[in-house]
C-alpha cells in the first residue's frame, strides 16, 4: 500500500516538473519577441475607404469610432464636399442640406469666404459619409479615427474583423492616434 | 461635368479654365470650387509633392487653427495595477483555501472580482482570452504580446500546478458571475460529464488554431458575458449570457465545466498540482456530509466493495484502446486537416477568393461591399488568391496537429476510464474542483460546535 502511494506521488510529481518545464519553455519562447509596449485598436486613414461598417460593428453603441478633424489640412471651403450633401438646395446649415445623419458638424462663420467645421462627437456616429465627401471633394481633412476615452481595447477588434480594407490595426498605446498631416504615410507614395 | 482627364496637357487645361471662366457669371459656385481644383491639378502636374486641393487660407481676422483633440487611452500604468490586484487575489485566495478554510472570505474575493474584473475592467484582460494572443505572438511576425497579456496567461497556470485551480475560485470574473447565481445545483451523470467535458480541449485547439492563422479569436468574440460586463452587446451574446446564467441557476458554473478553454489547462494542471484544497482540516471521518455540497459534482467518493474488479476484460479493453490511440490521432489529423477548406472560409481573405474564383461574374456587379473594396484597390484575383493559398496551408498543416490533438485526449479519456482507483474517503477531484471551498464549510471534522457532534 504505502509503495502504491509513493508511486502515484512520483508520477504526479514529474508530471508536474515536466508541466511546468513546458509552461516555461512556451512562455519563455512568447517571451523573446513580448514587449513592454501595450497596443491600443486605430484607423489608418490613408487605408480606409469609408465603407461605414465602423458606426455599425464596434460592441460599443454608439461606435468609439468618430470623425476627426485635422483641421490643418482644412481649406475652410464655403463649398464643403464633407458638410453639404450632393445637391443640396441651398449652402447653409438647413438639416436638409447636411450629409452628416446626426448633424455632428458644426458649420461656423470665421471670415469671407472661409467657414470652420468642427465635429460634435457627442452626436458623431462614425458613418464616414463626411469623410468620403471630404475625401471625394476637398483635402480629406475629415477622416475616423478611435476615440481612446470611448474604445474598450478589445482583444480583437470587432470592426478590424469585418473592415474590407484592413485599416484598423495595433498601434503603440503611447502613441494612439493616426491623424492625417500629424504622421508620415508609408503606404501612398 | 468637366472636361479634364488626367492625360491633357498644361494648354488643354488652361483652355478649360478659361471657358469656364467664362461661365461663371451663370454658375458662380463653381469658380471657388473648381478654378482651385483645376489649378492645384495643374500645379501638381508641374511636380510638386504637395497632395492639397485647397491651400489652407490666410486669415485676417487672428482666427488661430485649432488642433485636432486626441484623448488619452487608459494609462499604461494601469496594467501593472490589474497585473498586482490579480497577483493579489491569487495569493489571498491562496492562503483561504489551503490554510484559513474559509469559504465566507473566498465569497467575497468572488463578489471583488466580478466588481474589479468583470464591471470595472469590462472582462478585459483575462488569462482565458491572452491564450490567443500568445498563440498569434507565436506563429505571426507582425504581432508581439504584450508582458502584461503573456504574464496574465502564465501566472494562473504556474499557480494551478502548485495549488490547484485558484484562479476559478475567486479571479476569474467569468466564473465569477456564474458562482453567484447558482441556486439548486443538479447532479450530472458521471458519462454526460465526461463527454461534455471533452469539449473545451476542442474548444481549445479551435482558438489556439483561429488564432495562429490571424483568422479570428473566437474566444473573445463567443465570450457570453463580456456583453453583460459592458452592459451593452449584439442581441445574440446577450441571449446567449442570459441562457448561461439562467442554466448556471441549475447545473452549476456551465460555462467553467463545459466551454471555458483555459479552464482545460487548469484542469490538467491542477491534477498533478503539488499541494490542492482538502475537504477535511486532518482525517476524513467518512461522514458522509460533504457528498453534496459540490455543485459542480467535483467530489470523488470512496469506492464500493462491489465496485472492486479488475477483470480481464477490463484490461482487455485498456489494451485495445492504447493501440488505437495512434489510430484515433491519425483520423483526427486527417479528419480536421481535410476540412481545411472549410475551417479556412471564416478568415476574410479566404472567403473572398473562394467566393471569387466560384463566381467570377461577382466582380462585375457590385453591391457586395468587400468585393467592390477589394476590385477598387488595385490588386489582382491571382494576388489574393495566392494569399489565401498560403493561408489555407497553414490551416491544413495547423488541421493535423488539431485533429491529432482531439484524437488524443479523447482517447485519453477513454483510457482514463478503464483505470480503476481505489479510494478509501471523501475527496476533490483536483481536474475538476474549483476551490471554491464550498465542501470545507459542511466538514465537522476540528468543529466541536457542528450540529454533526450533537447528534451523535
Amino acid at each position: 500500500m504505502k509503495k502504491t502511494h509513493n508511486r502515484r506521488e512520483f508520477i504526479r510529481s514529474c508530471s508536474r516538473y515536466s508541466l511546468g518545464i513546458a509552461l516555461a519553455g512556451v512562455t519563455g519562447y512568447a517571451l523573446k519577441d513580448a514587449t513592454a509596449l501595450q497596443w491600443v485598436w486605430q484607423v489608418d486613414p490613408f487605408k480606409c475607404t469609408y465603407c461605414g461598417r465602423c458606426a455599425t460593428h464596434c460592441v460599443l453603441n454608439p461606435s468609439a469610432v468618430k470623425c476627426v478633424h485635422a483641421y490643418a489640412l482644412c481649406g475652410y471651403c464655403d463649398l464643403c464636399g464633407g458638410y453639404l450633401k450632393p445637391g443640396h438646395i441651398d449652402r447653409d446649415t438647413a438639416a436638409e442640406n447636411q450629409l452628416c445623419p446626426t448633424a455632428a458638424i458644426e458649420r461656423k462663420f470665421i471670415e469671407e469666404p472661409y467657414y470652420e467645421y468642427r465635429i460634435n462627437e457627442d452626436l458623431c456616429i462614425g458613418c464616414a459619409k463626411c469623410v468620403e465627401g471630404c475625401s471625394a471633394f476637398g483635402n480629406g481633412s475629415l477622416h475616423l479615427q478611435i476615440r481612446h476615452n470611448l474604445c474598450v481595447n478589445c482583444n480583437e477588434c470587432a470592426i478590424a474583423r469585418v473592415c474590407p480594407s484592413d485599416a484598423i490595426k495595433r498601434v503603440p498605446a503611447y502613441d494612439p492616434y493616426l491623424v492625417k498631416g500629424s504622421f508620415s504615410d508609408d503606404t501612398n507614395t | 461635368m468637366i472636361p479634364i482627364r488626367n492625360n491633357m496637357n498644361l494648354r488643354q487645361i488652361f483652355s478649360v479654365i478659361v471657358k469656364i471662366t467664362w461661365a461663371r457669371k451663370t454658375i458662380l459656385f463653381i469658380q471657388g470650387f473648381m478654378l482651385t481644383l483645376l489649378l492645384m491639378i495643374a500645379v501638381s502636374q508641374e511636380a510638386t509633392a504637395q497632395q492639397q486641393r485647397f491651400p489652407m487660407p490666410e486669415f485676417d481676422t487672428g482666427y488661430t487653427i485649432p488642433d485636432t483633440t486626441t484623448p488619452e487611452p487608459r494609462s499604461e500604468s494601469m496594467e501593472y495595477v490589474d497585473l498586482s490586484v490579480l497577483l493579489a487575489v491569487l495569493a489571498l485566495t491562496t492562503w483561504l483555501v489551503l490554510k484559513k478554510r474559509s469559504r465566507n472570505w473566498i465569497f467575497w474575493l468572488v463578489v471583488f472580482s466580478l466588481i474589479y474584473f468583470g464591471f470595472y475592467r469590462n472582462g478585459c484582460i483575462c488569462p482565458i482570452g491572452a491564450v490567443q494572443n500568445l498563440a498569434l505572438s507565436l506563429f505571426s511576425d507582425t504581432y508581439a504580446i504584450s508582458l502584461t497579456v503573456l504574464a496574465f496567461f502564465a501566472i494562473p497556470l504556474l499557480l494551478a500546478l502548485f495549488a490547484g485551480r485558484i484562479f476559478c475560485a475567486a479571479a476569474c470574473p467569468l466564473g465569477a458571475i456564474q458562482d453567484l447565481v447558482i441556486v439548486k445545483p443538479i447532479k450530472l451523470s458521471p458519462w454526460l460529464q465526461k463527454t461534455l467535458g471533452l469539449f473545451p480541449f476542442i474548444y481549445l485547439g479551435f482558438a489556439i488554431l483561429y488564432a495562429a492563422t490571424g483568422t479570428d479569436f473566437i474566444i473573445c468574440r463567443y465570450d457570453p458575458f463580456v456583453g453583460i460586463f459592458r452592459l451593452g452587446a449584439e442581441f445574440h451574446m446577450i441571449i446567449l449570457g442570459i441562457s448561461f446564467l439562467l442554466i448556471g441557476m441549475f447545473v452549476a458554473r456551465p460555462y467553467c465545466r463545459f466551454v471555458c478553454p483555459y479552464g482545460a489547462l487548469l484542469n490538467i494542471g491542477s491534477r498533478f498540482s503539488k499541494y490542492h484544497l482538502s475537504i477535511t482540516p486532518s482525517e476524513c471521518i467518512n461522514c458522509k456530509l460533504c457528498k453534496d455540497s459540490c455543485p459542480f459534482d467535483a467530489i470523488d467518493y470512496p469506492t464500493e466493495e462491489k465496485d472492486v474488479r479488475v477483470t480481464k476484460e477490463d484490461n482487455r479493453r485498456f489494451i485495445w484502446i492504447a493501440i488505437l490511440l495512434p489510430l484515433l490521432i491519425f483520423i483526427g489529423g486527417l479528419t480536421i486537416s481535410g476540412s481545411y477548406k472549410l475551417l479556412s472560409r471564416a478568415h476574410p481573405d479566404v472567403h473572398l477568393a473562394s467566393l471569387l474564383v466560384a463566381n467570377p461574374e461577382l466582380m462585375q456587379e457590385t453591391g457586395n461591399l468587400d468585393i467592390d473594396t477589394f476590385m477598387a484597390s488595385g490588386k489582382t484575383v491571382d494576388m489574393l488568391v495566392a494569399e489565401a493559398t498560403v493561408i489555407q496551408k497553414k490551416f491544413r498543416t495547423g488541421g493535423w496537429y488539431l485533429g491529432g490533438f482531439i484524437g488524443l485526449v479523447i482517447g485519453l479519456t477513454l483510457l482514463n476510464q478503464m483505470v480503476f482507483r481505489k479510494r478509501s474517503i471523501y475527496e476533490a477531484n483536483r481536474g475538476d474542483c474549483y476551490s471554491c471551498g464550498r465542501c470545507m464549510d459542511y466538514c465537522p471534522v476540528g468543529k466541536p460546535d457542528h450540529p454533526y457532534h450533537k447528534g451523535s
